[in-house]
């Protein structure tokens, strides 16, 4: 074996040996990094999960083409400024096969109603893609049927089963008393959807919407539409005021890096959870060093330099780094768990692979950073007072 | 053990009584500032150590021989006066030559014996081989020494699962493993009953004796002074 391959193996075991001692503080710290790494990690996975989802709710209803108002954003969740009367415009648009508008109204936090032409809506969903296509079917219901009168609601299986509802269950939603009238799979729309009469009237809002929904004749057609489309809505700057995605443009605007908001957040999470490991490890590896005074004592007496005890103590932390993030890691495995059994409506949790390791790295830096003071104190100790520490 | 000779067993180790020195100290002094109070701890030593040989320096407590042997081992700086150790002085080195020095030149053996207490016996040994860069796997000559010092079986427990005289008789050889040319002891026999004391004791005279190691041991036990080849006293931070 080469000689570096040995020296590593008993070092190691002296890292080892030393972390199995204080078994609970070795437990403590990995525990303190792994929710470090699951903080990071959770607040990752529910802002790809939810936006995913999102992208997955608007591909779901088979419409190729959005028009949304002046200003609106890629997330926002209500308003409706447009006049319905732009749906029978739209609708006689060369290459246009449907056309339908919704309306969105908030609920506070994420959750949203959104008031449909349910048959309008139904039949854009169920025509699209090829036959067998098991999201061909338009909207499938599990339990219940569509709306059968103006006050019904249909919710989705996750809205469904976080609240508990089923069919023929009365729910308050903005001031008003609804009658759940079906339960629908998951994938088109919101998770509320109401008759969009309904609720234009108990919102203040008849004759508006929120936006336009086109399937176009020929969907491969779908760029020079929207070209064509936003000159003509936007006559002399066709890149302001009404705004014309294709589905897919719209879904990829639904990424974290392109909400700002999301994304400081995360940078704020990611700065917090640091500090959190920062202060734990410092914390920890200060009460190791200070508990080894006389063995960092012993072994500068049998002449262990500086390079030695920093290595010692440096690998430690790295071990305690790697364990933790192991730990992290599978914390937000629970964490997704509870939060598909908790609110599967209202956040959905993906596992991002490509955060591990940069998770991992900020753990390991966090933790490094907390053992630079501890280590210059080893290194500093006087060998005759350590020798004599008790 | 009589093929431990002293000529080509541990490493740089073997050097019959000469009269050449190995430590030379001279005009040494030693002030730890107490508070507002300045401490002399060493007030002008000299002393002569000869190659191979085994030295006694007994004192009453407080009399300075643990500072002197701190000094000697490039634990802590004099204040004052100078320290030759093979040669070399020790105010002209640097850290890391001090380091070399107790990697090396150096051996130590405390009281506490100082045994790392998450490690088995064998590896508390093989990590000085470490920290000296050396390979860790102990050699036919260095096996019989752990047979000499009554050991060899008890490599791989930990020090609590150790008696004390175990525990000092592991602390020798952890001090002697990288053929050191000096080896210190500071009241090696201060935690043991009389019966360890003996062996360990003996063991040291052993070493001495077949092995040529120079040994200097701090003492304040008139009866283990008797074991050594010479024996100085120390007294109020000077040898009388």
């Amino acid at each position: 074996m080469p000689l570096s391959a040995i020296l590593r193996v008993l070092v190691n075991q002296l890292i080892f040996a030393n972390l199995m001692h204080r078994p609970v503080r070795t437990l403590l710290s990995m525990l303190a990094i792994g929710v470090e790494v699951t903080m990071i990690l959770t607040l990752v996975g529910v802002s790809y999960g939810t936006l995913d989802a999102s992208a997955r709710r608007a591909r779901g209803i088979g419409a190729d083409v959005f028009v949304r108002p002046p200003g609106s954003s890629a997330i926002s969740l209500s308003s409706a400024p447009l006049s319905e009367k732009m749906v029978p415009v739209l609708a006689q648009e060369p290459g246009v096969a449907l056309a339908t508008g919704t309306m969105v109204q908030s609920m506070g936090g994420f959750e949203t109603i959104q008031g449909v032409d349910f048959p309008a809506i139904d039949k854009m969903a169920s025509t699209w893609r090829k036959p067998g296509d098991p999201e061909k079917e338009g909207f499938k219901f599990t339990e219940g049927t569509a709306f059968q009168e103006p006050d019904d609601i249909i919710v989705d299986e996750y809205y469904a089963r976080q609240k508990k509802l089923h069919p023929g269950d009365h729910i308050k939603l903005i001031n008003h008393d609804w009658r759940v009238s079906g339960i629908f799979e998951s994938g088109k729309l919101a998770r509320i959807l109401a008759p969009i009469g309904t609720l234009q009237r108990l919102t203040g809002n008849e004759g508006k919407i929120s936006a336009v929904y086109l399937k176009l004749t020929n969907p491969k057609q779908a760029d020079a539409f929207v070209a064509a489309l936003r000159g003509k809505l936007n006559p002399g700057d066709p890149d302001h005021g009404y705004q014309v995605y294709t589905v897919e443009d719209f879904v990829s605007q639904l990424s974290v890096s392109n909400v700002a908001m999301l994304k400081d957040f995360i940078y704020v999470v990611i700065g917090i959870a640091t500090i959190v490991g920062f202060i734990v490890v410092f914390m920890a590896m200060y009460t190791a060093v200070l508990e080894r005074t006389r063995e960092i004592g012993i072994l500068k007496a049998v002449g262990a330099g500086p390079t030695y005890i920093l290595n010692i103590l440096f690998r430690e932390t790295l071990m305690l780094a790697i364990l933790g993030t192991v730990v992290g890691i599978v914390l937000t495995y629970g964490t997704q768990w509870l939060i598909g059994h908790a609110v599967p409506a209202s956040l959905v949790q993906e596992t991002v692979y490509s955060w591990w390791p940069i998770a991992a790295a900020i753990a390991i830096v966090g933790a490094m950073l907390g053992t630079v003071v501890p280590a210059m104190r080893a290194v500093r100790q006087d060998a005759t007072e350590a020798l004599s520490y008790e | 053990m009589s093929n431990l000779d002293v000529h080509g067993s541990l490493e740089p180790l073997p050097t019959p009584v000469t009269a050449s020195t190995i430590i030379e100290v001279r005009q040494l002094m030693k002030t730890y500032r107490v508070g507002e109070i300045d401490v002399h701890a060493l007030n002008g030593v000299d002393l002569n150590v000869r190659r191979g040989e085994f030295l006694a320096i007994i004192g009453t407590s407080g009399s300075g021989k643990s500072t002197l042997f701190n000094i000697l081992g490039g634990l802590t700086p004099p204040t004052s006066g100078s320290v030759a150790i093979n040669g070399r002085e020790l105010h002209t080195m640097s850290d890391a030559e001090r380091n070399d020095l107790r990697k090396r030149t150096v051996g130590f053996v405390f009281q506490k014996y100082n045994l790392l207490p998450t490690l088995t016996a064998e590896q508390n040994i093989q990590i000085v081989r470490d920290v000296a860069g050396r390979p860790i796997a102990f050699d036919e000559r260095f096996k019989e020494v752990l047979e000499m010092l009554g050991i060899s079986k008890r490599m791989h427990h930990k020090p609590r699962a150790l008696s004390g005289g175990e525990q000092q008789r592991v602390a020798i050889a952890r001090a002697i493993v990288n053929g050191p040319a000096i080896l210190l002891a500071d009241e090696p026999t201060g935690n043991l009953d009389t019966k360890n004391s003996d062996i360990v004791l003996s063991l040291l005279r052993d070493l001495n004796k077949r092995l040529g190691q120079t040994i200097l041991m701090i003492t304040h036990n008139p009866e283990a002074a008797a074991y050594a080849d010479r024996t100085v006293q120390m007294r109020d931070g000077c040898v009388v």
